[in-house]
């Protein structure tokens, strides 16, 4: 590949304008993405994890706004391209699949129709053949009895079958990045676990790069080779997976780690419920976002917000952890 | 506004009060300017035997057919030699109270259908509203002139009829209020703590009712002006040699060729007549529109 | 569908009844007695006997209902008062007239409405959505005989353009069909372009709003495709329901319209029907209007059912 990295997210700020004012949805989110890996972005809702996707897609709503920053694909500014540029490259070159199946597809549209479209807007093929070609995406997807299925319409498939259809309908393009926003949340949890492998099953097979939006950390362990916590907006720790999952270096993501149930935990160690609510994003607090709910934090915090910068392998916007402290919960109990 | 109510806590028994007409007005320009134009109509109603300046119906075969700024005559005079401004103006006191009786004759038939529908439910619910589905079925000018024809024509049965035709409108709205409030905690908690029927309806009710109501009569007094304007038009209504608006088109149409503003003058009343009271409830409507004032 | 279909047809029966009591009882609420009109000034009471036993009238008002209804039944809707001429055939001989000038009304309204009010919907907020707005308002305030009396004063009387009254059969002449009719139905439609561009934009908002539109931009369907393929066939379900209800209900609309213009349709006929006292003309035409304003009403629950496919039919 010609270019650094497939995808690369320089200092976005994106803001959205709401009642009683804007509010700053994505405050200066950078990554890279390369190809064929997947990455995970890990946030409570209003983190602006989503924000961040909808942002690379140029598909906020009309209340929204990119203020600031650059987003190259290939080596293309997507940040400074025409709408119908744009448009040449979603669903084309960067899909997206939604968090509620239920609603993402269009009620009165057949979904071999819906499946096969991205096939006649991009590789102007006619009806007939883009539905022969939903029907093999829906195999491929896991949707029994494709042929059939592909005449039937959205409320007639259970929302795992939807979201595969979601999924086929991302893929029928073959894109080198897939955004993936939430795609197993409105899912029960059996379902959860055939969605997620699908998705790993093709990142694997085709190469696909993939950005997994969810507010599951146990989702991310399993999945994503590298993972980045957002809070407030920002990027709060970025690194390997492997390495925030042993040590995470900012208390958000120490936090968010000690409030998953774990097989393998002392059965005498309790659950701890991350304290506080989350932020106001009209009135965020000066300093570090995350002060008021901080366990670990110093005077410094809640007057000056850090950057983001490597601690050991990782990095994290965090003053404790940066000044050379360990996150260690035993005696804080 | 049909599930705004469920929202509220049920162990709040917020009477809904109306919002304050001044903030109302502070807050949605288009309620200011609609009820601005409202209140003048109701003023000219009221003044226009001080302000004409002539007898509406002093008949001068003299001065018949006199252009619009005539000296005296500012928006000339017709067949008959009336001046023209003068009809107008006292036109205001036929289509004005018509829209009145007519709105309040569908407000208390349709509201007591509602009531007694929703409150007491059952067969008595049934029937009622087989009773609104009929009149439903029948389109709404043509339920008009049916009552006008079998009452004879004339204005006292003409606002009978678009009272009529109103009905439907105010029991639907009433009895969904009623079963709405029915539902909620509060009423069931003050009922059997032992409130009155009575109390239930002037307590909780109509409290509950305002907003919707006042949206609909503003909506239902452009419909009955226009209604009888129509019926009057047609020579259902108003009948010579009253000042009638619809009246006045409808003579003044045989004139077009040379004296086009007969018609056009009473037409340009109507409409705006009609339009400030429709522009009033509709912006009422927005303004008061739970799902739209976040 | 056949439960469903059954299902309506059965909840309209009682409303259809109490239609036909009410349609009845107009007859007999009305002020004068139908004797005296059929004979003018030369009245004898034999003559009034002879003529309410002719008519029925004598018997108990329940057993005339049921008689009444049994002739309308067999479509025997009785015969004018004035003319002699069976009722029947005197609305079916205008009807063509009244339906050219309905549905020519309703396209115009629709070529109006459809365009602008997804216009509005997509520009909410800017200046061409308040003005559109704005004359959605007015079209609805204004009385349909007077922008017709407008129409006729500008485009007919002082241009010239286009001929006032005088219907002609569409089957007959085409193109001099359409010249005659043109005024009458933009003065009909536009109180309907109104209403079905309000509707439009409203939908349309919504269904904007919906997560499928952002799925199709997430596909990299253009504004456009989206707009018109994506979000009209779901804005475009609500509105049929109010199409449905125009067409059963353009008697109604008929009855001003024609008056104004002189069309030789059911309206004017209705109209001039309550002058001459011909009653039972009148209950015919009231009758007719009500029955295709609820069939109407039943098609349009039908259509919803069959176009939008989350409806069940259950």
């Amino acid at each position: 590949m010609a270019f650094a990295h497939l995808l690369e997210v320089d200092d976005i700020h994106s803001h959205l304008t709401v009642k009683d004012g804007t509010v700053s949805a994505v405050n200066g989110v950078s990554f890279t993405v390369d190809a064929g890996e997947t990455l995970g972005i890990v946030g409570e809702s209003g983190s602006g994890k989503s924000m961040t996707a909808l942002s690379i897609m140029r598909l906020l709503p009309r209340s929204g706004s990119i203020v600031r920053g650059k987003v190259t694909f290939k080596g293309r500014v997507l940040t400074e391209l025409s709408e119908e540029e744009m448009e040449s490259i979603r669903g084309t070159e960067i899909a997206m699949i939604f968090q509620d199946p239920m609603t993402s597809l269009n009620p009165v549209y057949r979904t071999g129709w819906q499946v096969g479209e991205p096939l006649r807007i991009h590789r102007h093929v006619d009806t007939r053949t883009s539905i022969k070609a939903a029907v093999d995406l829906f195999k491929k997807v896991g949707i029994p009895d494709a042929s059939k299925r592909v005449g039937e319409f959205p409320h007639m498939f259970s929302g795992g079958m939807r979201q595969r259809a979601m999924i086929a309908m991302g893929l029928s393009t073959s894109p080198s990045l897939l955004i993936a926003d939430e795609p197993t949340t409105a899912l029960d949890v059996t379902i959860q676990a055939q969605i997620l492998e699908l998705l790993r099953t093709l990142n694997r097979d085709y190469g696909t790069a993939t950005i997994l939006i969810t507010h599951n950390l146990g989702v991310v362990a399993g999945m994503c080779d590298r993972v980045i916590v957002m809070y407030a907006g920002r990027v709060v720790e970025q690194g390997r997976t492997e390495d925030v999952f042993a040590r995470p270096e900012h208390p958000y993501t120490w936090s968010l780690l000690r409030s998953i149930p774990r097989l393998d935990a002392d059965e005498h160690e309790p659950l701890k419920p991350i304290d506080g609510s989350p932020p106001d994003m009209i009135r965020l607090p000066t300093g570090c976002k995350f002060t008021p709910r901080c366990p670990f934090a110093i005077a410094r915090c809640a007057k000056e917000e850090p950057e983001l910068l490597a601690v050991r392998d990782q990095l994290s916007r965090c003053w404790v952890t940066q000044g050379g402290v360990t996150l260690d919960g035993a005696d804080l109990g | 506004m049909s599930n705004a109510p469920a929202i509220v806590a049920a162990q709040e028994p917020i009477r809904r009060t109306p919002v304050a007409l001044l903030e109302l007005m502070r807050g949605h320009r288009r309620v200011m300017a609609s009820f601005v134009l409202v209140a003048l109509l109701f003023l000219v109603a009221i003044l226009s035997p001080v302000i004409s300046p002539h007898d509406p119906l002093g008949v001068s075969p003299d001065n018949s057919y006199l252009p619009p700024l005539t000296p005296g005559h500012v928006l000339g005079t017709d067949e008959l030699g009336r001046d023209l401004l003068s009809r107008i103006l006292w036109g205001s006191r036929v289509s004005l109270p018509v829209a009145f009786v007519a709105v309040a004759v569908g407000l208390f038939g349709g509201g007591l259908i509602g009531l007694v529908s929703g409150y007491a439910g059952g067969i008595a619910d049934l029937l009622l509203m087989r009773l609104v589905d009929a009149l439903l079925a029948f389109p709404g000018l043509i339920l008009a002139i049916a009552v006008v024809a079998a009452l004879g024509p004339g204005l006292r049965n003409a606002m009978i009829a678009i009272g009529i035709v109103a009905v439907p409108v105010y029991a639907r709205l009433v009895r969904a209020v009623v079963l709405q409030l029915k539902q909620m905690e509060f009423i069931v908690a003050t009922r059997s703590l032992g409130a009155t029927p009575l109390r239930l309806v002037l307590r909780h009710l109509i409290p509950n009712l305002l907003n919707p109501i006042i949206v609909q009569v503003s909506l239902s007094a452009g419909f009955a002006i226009l209604a009888e304007a129509t019926l009057s038009f047609l020579g259902l209504g108003a009948q010579l040699p009253t000042p009638d608006w619809g009246q006045m088109i409808n003579s003044g149409a045989s004139f077009l060729n040379n004296d086009p503003w007969l018609a056009i003058v009473p037409g340009a009343a109507i409409s705006i007549t009609v339009y400030s009271f429709n522009l009033l409830g509709d912006s009422l409507r927005d303004a008061l529109d739970p799902r739209l004032r976040s | 569908m056949t439960a469903y279909v059954l299902r309506r047809l059965l909840l309209m029966l009682p409303v259809a009844f109490l239609v036909t009591v009410g349609v009845f009882l107009l007859i007999h609420l009305s002020p004068g007695d139908p004797a005296l009109i059929i004979l003018g000034e030369d009245r004898s009471p034999q003559a009034i006997a002879q003529i309410h036993q002719e008519l029925g009238l004598d018997k108990p008002l329940y057993v005339q209902y049921v008689i009444w209804l049994g002739h309308i039944g067999h479509g025997d809707w009785g015969r004018s008062i004035t003319t002699h001429q069976p009722v029947a055939t005197a609305i079916t001989e205008r009807l063509p007239a009244t339906f050219e000038l309905g549905l020519t009304a309703l396209l115009w309204s629709l070529l109006v409405a459809i365009p602008l009010g997804t216009i509005a919907a997509v520009r909410r907020g800017s200046v061409a959505d308040q003005v559109a707005t704005g004359i959605t308002v007015a079209g609805v305030s204004i009385p349909n005989f007077f922008i017709g009396i407008v129409l006729i004063f500008l485009l007919s009387v002082s241009l010239r353009m286009f001929p006032f009254g005088g219907y002609v059969p569409f089957l007959q002449d085409p193109l001099e069909s359409l010249r005659h009719v043109a005024l009458p139905a933009i003065a009909l439609g536009t109180a309907g372009a109104a209403i079905n561009m309000r509707f439009t934009r409203s939908s349309m908002i919504e269904v904007l709003n919906h997560d499928y539109i952002r799925t199709a931009r997430a596909k990299g369907a253009s504004w456009r495709r989206v707009v018109f393929v994506h979000a009209l066939k779901n804005a475009l379900i609500p509105v049929v329901t109010i199409i449905g209800l125009q067409i059963g209900g353009i008697i109604e609309g008929a009855v001003v319209t024609e008056t104004v213009f002189t069309w030789p349709g059911v309206g004017r006929l209705a109209v001039e029907s309550i002058f001459n006292r011909d009653y039972t003309v009148v209950q015919g035409i009231v009758l007719l209007a009500a029955f295709s304003y609820m069939v109407a009403n039943l098609l349009v629950d039908l259509a919803y059912a069959w176009l939008d496919p989350r409806i069940s039919y259950a």
